[in-house]
């Protein structure tokens, strides 16, 4: 095909040869004009003329961005490594005395503890439920949107104008009391149901209930999108083979999603942290002990200018995320060998 | 033979609701979780058209103005547009609010789009030593949560003298690595064709990104840009953090201490709060969906 290539090019240049003397010089032509992956060895070139060129450009695109990050984000976190190891003063090595100290402080296990907690029940819980909501929605003649537009405001709407139709809901006299009083038949005078839900223990799933209602439309766009790229071929060769709803989802549906799985899960990870806007401007500053969060532990610390327990507080998040991601990555690795060795 | 059987068999014992049936089912389920969706909004709009004796009638203990029980509506009884002429034209302090929010949010969008979109190509599409690692780094930064820096950040911002003003929201959200991820993932989708043809009409780097990489990506831009806009509508800890005068605040600060001042604007003020991300998401909604479906797609 080189030959061919190579004649088709330059039919009128003198000197033109076939066979393998023509297709060597052409290939030198072509090196030197850069369009090397024309050539049998473009793979094995370090970088071609575009690649090469593409590398230069690579950092003049990427300095203002660099720059910022650097000053705003690395230089800082820097610091904050370095701070965690001295003392109060910001002179003197400490060594692992804060962290010491962290570890040991009741107000930092319990954050830590909820913090943890929280993430584990309602990430798998918003996954499931914006699953289901998008396996209810989905239509591939793109019919459903005013199922999704719905779906997907919540995520759009303050959670400062939010909050109070929260408190409507949840307060001691509000919607949810009323609704279960109704229903257990209590009247006016004999109110067996009258929780301040937001102020009590039933703070927790009450923040899980309002976390999933506002974010479930982002998780749900994304599962859409892993939906509509599961090719229809494959479920109408199913159809045929008499697989069942059940067996379509199970076999098709769950393998196809497994890339959108792992990206859902980073990015309601990355969003679960904003859950701190709506406990603080639901409960407080000092809420309920069974949603007090790192958010909350590291305002309380950060009012104080508290800096040596923020940083080793930092240090110890970051930690915990990359052993997460590490964690990830390599059961990633584990898993992709099993597949193949299968 | 026996395959044949076997199918017949299979598929008698299946026997699924007709397409009809399970059709306007799963309509009434969607619309039921719709409604879910739905109550609150039209419960906000309804006590946004409500007097303020109506609003202390029916909402007095979410107002914080003592216990007594909730009598939601749907619908105003006594409707009334005096909420929103209070708002607008005898509260001062809410358009003082209002243009702070604007101030640290269109500013910070624009920074985002002029830093990150260049650096997102990069990402995207140039092959440079160290760029996996440096991803790692930005998709790191993405997750930690905003207390981890948050000191080193109180620092950095007192040395530069950027503490209490404005620019102290604006300039971290500027470099936020939430819009590079996602303008990433976006041009990743641009077929290499469309680029090769760049390239061989004699496209620079810089050409083939304005006139190419800006205009297929614009789905993944305008997510970016949304995503961050309601982020930085809502910004919480960085306002409290950051500034200290009170005249600085964004409304996603000044908007839960309204309603102990005026419970009557309090649902109005929500409103207004709400217009510009919705409006922009109703715009922006089938870019949205492109954008974040690239985020999704496995490479």
């Amino acid at each position: 095909m080189n030959d061919r290539e190579q004649t088709e090019e330059e039919p009128l240049r003198s000197g033109n040869r076939a066979g393998y003397a023509g297709w060597r010089r052409g290939n030198r032509r072509r090196q030197a004009k850069g369009r090397s992956w024309h050539s049998r060895n473009w793979r094995r070139r370090k970088k071609s003329g575009i690649r090469r060129r593409q590398a230069r450009a690579a950092w003049f695109f990427l300095a203002p961005s660099l720059a910022g990050v650097v000053v705003f984000t690395a230089v800082p976190f820097v610091d904050v490594v370095r701070r965690s190891f001295l003392d109060a003063m910001g002179r003197t090595g400490v060594g692992l005395a804060n962290y010491a100290a962290v570890c040991g402080n009741i107000a930092f296990r319990l954050a830590a503890s909820n913090t943890v907690r929280f993430l584990t029940v309602c990430l798998p819980l918003l996954m499931f439920t914006s699953f289901a909501l998008a396996l209810l929605v989905f239509r591939r003649d793109g019919k459903g949107n005013l199922y999704k537009t719905t779906l997907v405001l919540p995520m759009v709407i303050p959670v400062a104008a939010m909050v109070l139709v929260w408190k409507i809901v949840f307060c001691q006299d509000g919607l949810l009391n009323e609704l279960l009083n109704w229903l257990v038949g209590a009247t006016q005078v004999t109110k067996l149901w009258d929780n301040d839900w937001v102020n009590s223990s039933t703070a927790f799933p009450i923040l899980i209930v309002t976390y999933i209602w506002k974010n479930a439309g982002y998780d749900l766009l994304l599962w859409l999108a892993g939906l509509a790229s599961i090719s229809e071929s494959l479920y109408d060769a199913a159809r045929v083979d008499g697989a069942g709803a059940w067996e379509r989802l199970c076999y098709i549906t769950l393998p196809g999603l497994s890339g959108t799985f792992g990206l859902v899960l980073i990015l309601s990870v990355v969003n679960s942290f904003r859950v701190y806007r709506e406990a603080y401007l639901l409960a407080g500053s000092y809420p309920d002990m069974s949603i007090y969060m790192i958010p909350h532990l590291f305002s309380h610390w950060f009012l104080t200018l508290d800096v040596q327990n923020m940083c080793t507080g930092s240090m110890l998040l970051v930690t915990a995320a990359l052993a997460i991601a590490a964690t990830a990555g390599f059961a990633r690795v584990v898993f992709r060998r099993l597949g193949r060795s299968r | 033979m026996r395959d044949l059987s076997r199918m017949i068999s299979i598929a008698e014992k299946r026997k699924p609701l007709p397409r009809v049936v399970r059709a306007r089912l799963r309509h009434i389920v969607c619309a039921a979780v719709c409604l879910l969706v739905w109550l609150p909004v039209i419960l906000m709009l309804a006590a946004a058209f409500m007097p303020e004796d109506e609003l202390l009638y029916r909402y007095a203990e979410p107002l914080g103005a003592g216990r007594e029980t909730v009598r939601a509506a749907l619908l105003p009884s006594y409707p009334s547009v005096k909420p929103f002429l209070e708002l607008l034209f005898r509260s001062p302090g809410f358009y003082v609010m209002f243009w702070n929010s604007c101030i640290q949010v269109i500013p910070a969008l624009a920074g985002q789009f002029l830093v990150g979109a260049p650096a997102a190509w990069a990402f995207a599409r140039f092959p440079f030593r160290g760029k996996k690692p440096l991803f790692f780094l930005y998709v790191l930064l993405m997750v930690l949560p905003f207390q981890v820096t948050q000191v080193s950040n109180y620092l950095v911002l007192d040395r530069l003298h950027f503490l209490n003003t404005h620019l102290a929201l604006i300039l971290p959200a500027v470099w936020a690595t939430f819009p590079v991820f996602i303008m990433t993932k976006s041009f990743e989708t641009i077929p290499n064709a469309l680029l090769e043809a760049a390239y061989l009409d004699g496209a620079g780097e810089l050409r083939a990104f304005l006139h190419v990489g800006l205009a297929s990506g614009y789905p993944g831009i305008v997510t970016a840009l949304l995503l961050g806009f309601i982020d930085n509508w809502n910004a919480l800890e960085q306002p409290v953090a950051f500034l200290k005068e009170m005249s600085l605040w964004p409304l996603s600060l000044y908007l839960p201490n309204i309603a102990q001042e005026k419970a009557a604007v309090a649902f109005a003020a929500g409103i207004v709060m709400m217009m510009p991300p919705v409006l922009l998401y109703l715009n922006g909604q089938s870019e949205l969906e492109q954008g974040v479906a690239a985020s999704g797609v496995k490479e």
